[in-house]
């Protein structure tokens, strides 16, 4: 290669990167795919957090539920984390899905920041979020009784969240008035 | 009124910003005298103009005036003035308008402190950073306008700032760590007019020097206000997470150590020539990757701001100009041939050299580990995401191993140098460096052999400025006299480097040695944790001007004397509902104690505490604020202020510089 052609080499990378951001911005990554929205969650056998018990799909499924996906890691979870407890204290079933941490770590923490999940799943290696296309760490799907997934937010779920997008669709899946 | 005056300011700055960007290159093109003459006037004009539009955002913010989107979005009447204040770049629209001015600031400090440059660079510099202006100032008129009014429908009252930004650290951060990022724009700008002229030579290296090292102090400082805002507001003791945003900023800091240490080998040694140029870009278009990743919406974090694809197209399309045009400058126009001055192995310039591909591949792994989930996504791979993990494995050991070879730095010689003489410098230190290694961690709560290391390549590192200070005072009459005699620069080098040992101490002991323990307490309950007594006093409620706040009063002691009082907080801010955790800290330079409240507990009054003993913990900000003033230091040289004086003298000449 000549010493000049060498200097294009920065800018080939450069446009190889651009491309992937360009790709990056059509994506969203708070978006799910849409091939999952109202499908049903996908089956799974994980151990339950704090006990020998397997959890299985048929087990967390039976009413409208928010399922969130925390980790220990996770900074922004922890911001999440009151507003998750005041939705419980309303009575709004949240199931817990612990993504890739670390057992005793999470135990402490629902022991120290509460616990506002009916039950955790621990998903150690990350299959159901790989199943689910999990981002990262926090996000949050609604599930209807009948184990459809009806929403997924990705990111922090707030007053602002709740009231605008998640409450109208619990509520409504509650009443059954969506099929 | 009053916003859309701001408003008009902002068009009339980016007209001015447009002929910034035009008139003088095109006076540099045609060697026409009068036209780049126009470029420092200019550059003020757009300085005054975004300033008056800042102002007046600032104003709307600070009279409440709801009528203004932005404002009733991030502003609330029972807002402190101060954090109405800093509202203004607490959001997308108002930090973009705040990025532009700090542009404008940089732009005009240029014009105005550079009079001794040959006009021809002058101009061509002014002109690019001008361009890079309009970039900003378009971005912010045509997607993200900050003066939008909500007419009609007026809402009585805001819905009040994120209550994580309502924080002293928060007012300074931003602000800081743009005058670091926009800060890099002067070295690009010079060394894109560096090549647009031909002629990259150590006057060029000389020029950028100072503006470089300034932006990267900013930087240094705005990085390290950001993490000690972590630590006390997020309410549980990290300082760093590795979140993309983080990175955003991390990236430029990292490039910008390359690029400060490849400069002084091309001012000094006229070497890594291209090189030079290729970082100057690369850090510029880091702190533009920044931007754009922080304000696109395509990778998730803690701090996005609200984003819109529009803007990230813009962006995207901005970038891609900027980056893209510059790397085909740089391809066409960089000295394709190695110079001919040359370096043995053995040699300051190698050294220099292992620092540059150590940063280099550094901020090549944490631009990997960001960007990873993105590409992983549009190749159809699925969703990642990448955790702290994979930045440590990496960043350990890279860091160590740069922290041996920086020991040698200070005493290496340029050009040629040799091992036998190595040898002979640094034998004292090395051995020196392992007695501390292995008795220092002695001192802490138990022996830890990552600790052990850390003391070792710190005192190897202290050392070694050591000794190399005391070569250099050695000769003088009295060490007063000595010292004095040190250049700023040297002075700027040995701050940074010592901060540097210093922080490799704070992360490493507060990593290792931090003990937290996370308990049930009720008033009344005390605990014992690393030899501190902590009484559970009472349970308060306090009112603050936006928020309502359960507090939780604790004395500390420590053999029966009383250390030191803290009050956590948890407070729940009324405008939006949002429950925040107000950390008790009280900090010390050996150790900080910590304390946060969890969520209550049953129904006696009991609550969820947090106790923190942090030994060291303050090394790394103190390291911190040590490389930022090491970098401001470096400008107070008297080789600038000679080289500005005798340009002023050879004014005539001026127009043959180039």
């Amino acid at each position: 290669m000549g010493p000049r052609l060498k200097l294009f080499i920065p800018l080939i990378l450069f446009a190889v990167l651009a491309l992937f951001l360009f790709r990056g911005l059509e994506l969203d990554p708070k978006e799910l795919p849409s091939a999952l929205i109202d499908r049903p969650l996908p089956s799974f056998e994980l151990p339950a957090l704090g006990g020998d018990r397997m959890l299985r799909r048929e087990d967390v499924i039976g009413e409208v539920a928010l399922f969130n996906v925390w980790a220990t890691w996770c900074v922004s979870c922890r911001v999440e984390h009151p507003y998750l407890h005041m939705l419980a204290e309303q009575g709004v079933p949240i199931i817990g899905l612990n993504y890739k941490d670390d057992d005793t770590d999470a135990l402490r923490w629902l022991e120290e920041l509460g616990n506002p999940y009916r039950v955790n799943i621990v998903d150690a290696q990350g299959t159901l979020g790989l199943d689910l296309g999990v981002y990262g760490a926090p996000e949050t799907y609604l599930v209807d009784a009948g184990g459809v997934i009806r929403y997924r937010h990705v990111g922090v779920v707030d007053e602002r969240v709740w009231q605008d997008i998640l409450q109208p669709l619990y509520r409504e899946l509650k009443t059954g008035r969506v099929n | 009124m009053i916003p859309e005056v701001g408003h008009y300011a902002l068009i009339v700055a980016l007209c001015l910003a447009a002929i910034l960007a035009v008139l003088p290159a095109w006076g540099a093109w045609r060697r026409d005298v009068v036209s780049m003459g126009l470029a420092p006037g200019l550059a003020v004009g757009t300085l005054v103009f975004v300033g008056i539009s800042f102002a007046c955002l600032a104003t709307a913010f600070l009279q409440d005036d709801f009528s203004v989107k932005l404002v009733a979005n991030n502003s609330n009447s029972l807002l402190p003035a101060v954090y109405k204040f800093s509202a203004v770049w607490g959001n997308h629209e108002g930090s973009l308008l705040l990025w532009a001015l700090i542009l404008a600031m940089w732009t005009s400090a240029v014009a105005l402190l550079s009079r001794q440059l040959p006009l021809l660079v002058l101009s061509r510099v002014l002109a690019v950073m001008g361009a890079i202006a309009v970039g900003f100032l378009s971005f912010s008129l045509f997607t993200s306008n900050p003066f939008e009014r909500l007419l009609p429908g007026v809402p009585a009252d805001g819905s009040d700032l994120n209550p994580l930004l309502q924080d002293p650290g928060l007012i300074i951060h931003p602000p800081l760590l743009y005058m670091g990022y926009v800060g890099f724009s002067v070295a690009f700008a010079f060394a894109i007019a560096a090549l647009l002229g031909g002629r990259l030579d150590a006057s060029w290296a000389r020029w950028s020097r100072p503006w470089t090292n300034v932006a990267w102090a900013f930087l240094s400082l705005g990085i390290m206000l950001g993490s000690w805002w972590a630590y006390y507001e997020l309410g549980w003791g990290g300082w760093w997470f590795w979140d993309p945003v983080e990175n955003a900023s991390f990236m430029p800091w990292l490039a910008g150590i390359a690029l400060i240490h490849s400069l002084a080998v091309t001012e000094k040694r006229g070497l890594f020539k291209s090189w030079t140029v290729l970082l100057a870009i690369f850090t510029f278009s880091l702190s533009l990757l920044g931007t754009f990743l922080v304000r696109s919406g395509v990778l998730t974090s803690v701090h996005a701001f609200a984003t819109d694809p529009a803007r990230g197209l813009f962006i995207l399309l901005f970038l891609a100009l900027v980056v893209g045009g510059s790397l085909t400058l740089y391809a066409l126009r960089a000295p394709a041939v190695s110079s001919r001055v040359s370096f043995a192995w053995v040699s300051r310039e190698s050294l220099l050299l292992f620092n540059n591909v150590v940063f280099l591949v550094a901020t090549l792994t944490v631009l990997f580990g960001t960007l990873f989930p993105l590409i992983m996504d549009a190749l159809g791979q699925g969703k990642y995401s990448v955790g702290p993990p994979y930045f440590n494995a990496v960043f350990v050991p890279l860091m160590a191993l740069l922290a041996t070879f920086m020991g040698l730095g200070p005493v290496s010689r340029w050009k040629s140098d040799s091992v036998s003489r190595w040898r002979g410098e640094l034998a004292l230190p090395a051995v020196v460096a392992v007695a501390c290694g292995l008795t220092l961690p002695l001192l802490g709560v138990e022996y830890n052999l990552w600790v052990a290391l850390a003391a070792l390549l710190s005192a190897w590192l202290v050392l070694g400025l050591a000794r190399d200070l005391w070569y250099r005072v050695r000769g003088a009459t009295t060490l007063g006299r000595g010292l004095r005699r040190l250049s700023p620069s040297y002075w700027g080098m040995l701050l940074a480097h010592l901060g540097f040992a210093a922080c490799i101490i704070g992360i490493v002991a507060t990593s290792q040695y931090s003990v937290e323990r996370d308990l049930k307490m009720q008033p009344g309950d005390s605990q014992v944790l690393a030899g501190y007594r902590f009484d559970f006093l009472e349970l308060a409620q306090v009112r603050g001007p936006n928020f309502v706040a359960d507090e939780a009063r604790f004395r500390v002691s420590r053999d029966g004397d009383v250390v030191t009082h803290l009050a956590p907080q948890k407070r729940r801010y009324l405008a939006s509902g949002s429950v925040m955790t107000e950390a008790a800290i009280d900090p010390g330079l050996f150790r900080d104690l910590y304390v946060a409240m969890g969520e209550p507990v049953g129904a006696e009054g009991a609550w969820a505490i947090r106790l923190h003993y942090k030994p060291m913990v303050r090394w790394m900000w103190l390291g911190a604020i040590f490389m930022g003033l090491g970098g401001f230091a470096t400008t107070l040289d008297r080789r600038y202020r000679r080289q500005r004086r005798s340009a002023r003298e050879g004014l005539q000449g001026a127009l043959h510089g180039a």
